[in-house]
């Protein structure tokens, strides 16, 4: 009896230890494992076919950067200039609308409104692909609603050309924004401002001087987010533009499916690398950025 | 107190412009599709929509989108809740490995990704005809269900399941639900199923719904690897019938929003915004 308590004091601790850090790692394992294979294995066929070049005439492979140079080179030089440019382009734009938008419905009165909003927002942000796709072909399209009654043609209107993609990405950018960008809006502190004004600052000294300087880190942190975003984007362009827009994502798709030339499947996957590439470079200025607008939230 | 009206008079037509802007930027291409596909010259009609459970392909491309969903749903919970339950019990050296892994595929954009999973399906005939393996890759893209597109799916939902779930855990105090579980005698999977996700519903839920957008909305990795898909078959529609393909995106955002809006009141806090495709 007596030797028998400690052992039941004892025993039930020390496997509760054994078992705590035995699932640890155990249940971490499969995760880990799964995307070493799903995610890893293309990643590494990725890196390998964009270095490997294969002779046509004796099929030998070899190691080299060609591909690389000829992903970054004429038409593919071109396309990837244009995605670079667009999703610029449209970001910026965003960033602008965004942070009005959100500021309007941040400093509105009517909690209904700003409830709405962000809502919508959260929708909208997730709304890509196809249907924005074929939502802004059935309106501004060239059999479109509002085409023929507004003689959108007549006046130079193209929805199938640079600006028209801008203004369908701004869709889904300018909500993505408000996202991003309400929570540095709410961390304005409403004494920063009647300090401004205590000490005679205008409204726009406050702006230039209290506000943007704050928000600073956190538009920059969207708009590189925004430009993510827009930059990998595929589906929405593809359903809408085919290839009229010279676009990185439909360079790689009409590579991987021979469209243009057979034996091109190796320059896509280096295009793919030149994508990597610029989103990696996008994560790295963004995650600091996000890091240190924080600080303001807290 | 005179500067503050003034401030706020200045501020209000401003704000009511951008909101009108906005307003009319938003809704006018959802009421213009609308518009586009119940108009035929002169009259209204709905044939659009009443022809689309007769369309060919139709049914089959939505259950096929509906089952990757299902598959995927399941797939990465169950390779994400035990893990991320696990690291918050202890081993805190894994906790970054795992937050760097699930973060990484927003790095890689969903076409760099599938350019690199058809070169990984090539290796089949070209290397492995000989092996086993050659079997299971075969196996994978079989054309009534291609298990590679869950596949892809799932790593494409780690980085917004992750988000998901860990907000979900950082409002629950896990370590001691368990020890609680633990010790009215519950096992490690009682306490797991019994006491941790029933307070976890709210994160599940909402990783479980963005999984579900995210399989029926995606075009990428299925149209370029050659399977029919809800999205895919929209496009493909399109040439022939484009009022049907408008009606069938109306509907299917219809859905989406219903979804992320049920999403939005379940767990009672905005979705977190994601990469659009």
């Amino acid at each position: 009896m007596t030797t028998a308590l400690p052992r039941v004091d004892v025993a039930p601790v020390a496997s509760a230890k054994r078992r705590r850090r035995a699932p640890g790692w155990l249940a971490v394992v499969p995760l880990l494992a799964f995307t070493a294979i799903t995610f890893g294995l293309p990643a590494l066929a990725m890196l390998n076919g964009a270095f490997t070049v294969k002779d046509q005439a004796t099929g030998a492979t070899s190691y080299s950067g060609e591909n690389l140079s000829s992903s970054l080179q004429g038409a593919y030089l071109t396309a990837l200039l244009g995605s670079v440019k667009l999703s610029a382009v449209s970001a910026a734009i965003a960033t602008l609308f965004g942070l009005l938008l959100a500021q309007a419905v941040v400093t509105s009165r009517f909690r209904f409104l700003r409830e709405a909003v962000l809502t919508a927002s959260g929708v909208l942000a997730n709304f890509g692909g196809v249907p924005l796709a074929f939502a802004f072909v059935a309106t501004l399209g060239n059999s479109g609603v509002l085409t023929g009654r507004l003689g959108l043609k007549d006046a130079g209107f193209d929805l199938y050309s640079f600006w028209g993609l801008t203004l369908v990405y701004l869709y889904f950018l300018v909500p993505l924004m408000v996202l991003t960008i309400t929570p540095a809006l709410e961390g304005l502190r409403a004494q920063w401002r009647e300090a401004a004004q205590n000490n005679g600052a205008t409204h726009g000294q406050y702006w230039r001087h209290v506000a943007l300087p704050v928000l600073t880190p956190s538009l920059l942190g969207g708009f590189v987010l925004l430009f993510g975003s827009a930059f990998a984007a595929y589906a929405t362009a593809a359903a809408m533009v085919g290839s009229t827009v010279p676009l990185v994502t439909l360079q790689i798709a009409d590579a991987l499916s021979g469209n243009v030339l057979v034996g091109q499947e190796n320059v896509a996957l280096a295009l793919s690398l030149d994508m990597v590439v610029v989103a990696g470079l996008v994560m790295a200025v963004y995650l600091p950025l996000q890091r240190r607008s924080s600080r303001w939230l807290a | 107190m005179a500067r503050l009206t003034f401030s706020r008079t200045r501020v209000r037509p401003g704000r009511g412009l951008v909101l009108a802007a906005a307003a009319v930027y938003f809704l006018v291409p959802l009421a213009a599709s609308v518009v586009f596909s119940v108009d035929s010259g002169d009259h209204v009609t709905f044939g659009a929509y009443s022809q689309i459970l007769g369309t060919e392909g139709f049914t089959d491309s939505l259950l096929l989108s509906l089952e990757l969903a299902v598959t995927t749903i399941v797939l990465v919970l169950l390779l994400m809740v035990p893990a991320m339950v696990a690291l918050r019990l202890g081993a805190s050296k894994l906790r970054s490995v795992v937050a760097v892994v699930c973060s990484l595929p927003l790095v890689v954009p969903p076409i760099a990704f599938v350019a690199g999973i058809s070169t990984v399906l090539k290796w089949g005939p070209e290397y492995l005809s000989r092996t086993p393996l050659f079997q299971t890759i075969v196996a994978i893209q079989n054309e009534n269900y291609p298990f590679v597109l869950v596949l892809a799916y799932v790593v494409m939902a780690l980085p917004f399941v992750y988000q998901a779930l860990d907000a979900g855990l950082r409002a629950v105090d896990v370590r001691t639900l368990v020890e609680a579980a633990r010790s009215c005698g519950a096992s490690w999977p009682q306490a797991l199923v019994r006491a941790v996700l029933p307070n976890l519903r709210g994160a599940l839920l909402n990783a479980s719904f963005l999984t579900l957008a995210l399989v029926l909305g995606e075009f990428t990795v299925s149209h370029l690897l050659g399977y029919q898909p809800f999205a895919v078959w929209i496009v493909d529609i399109s040439g022939a019938q484009a009022q049907m393909s408008v009606a069938v995106s109306v509907l299917s955002l219809l859905v989406t929003w219903v979804l992320l809006l049920a999403l939005a009141a379940v767990g009672g806090r905005r979705t977190p915004s994601r990469t659009a495709p």
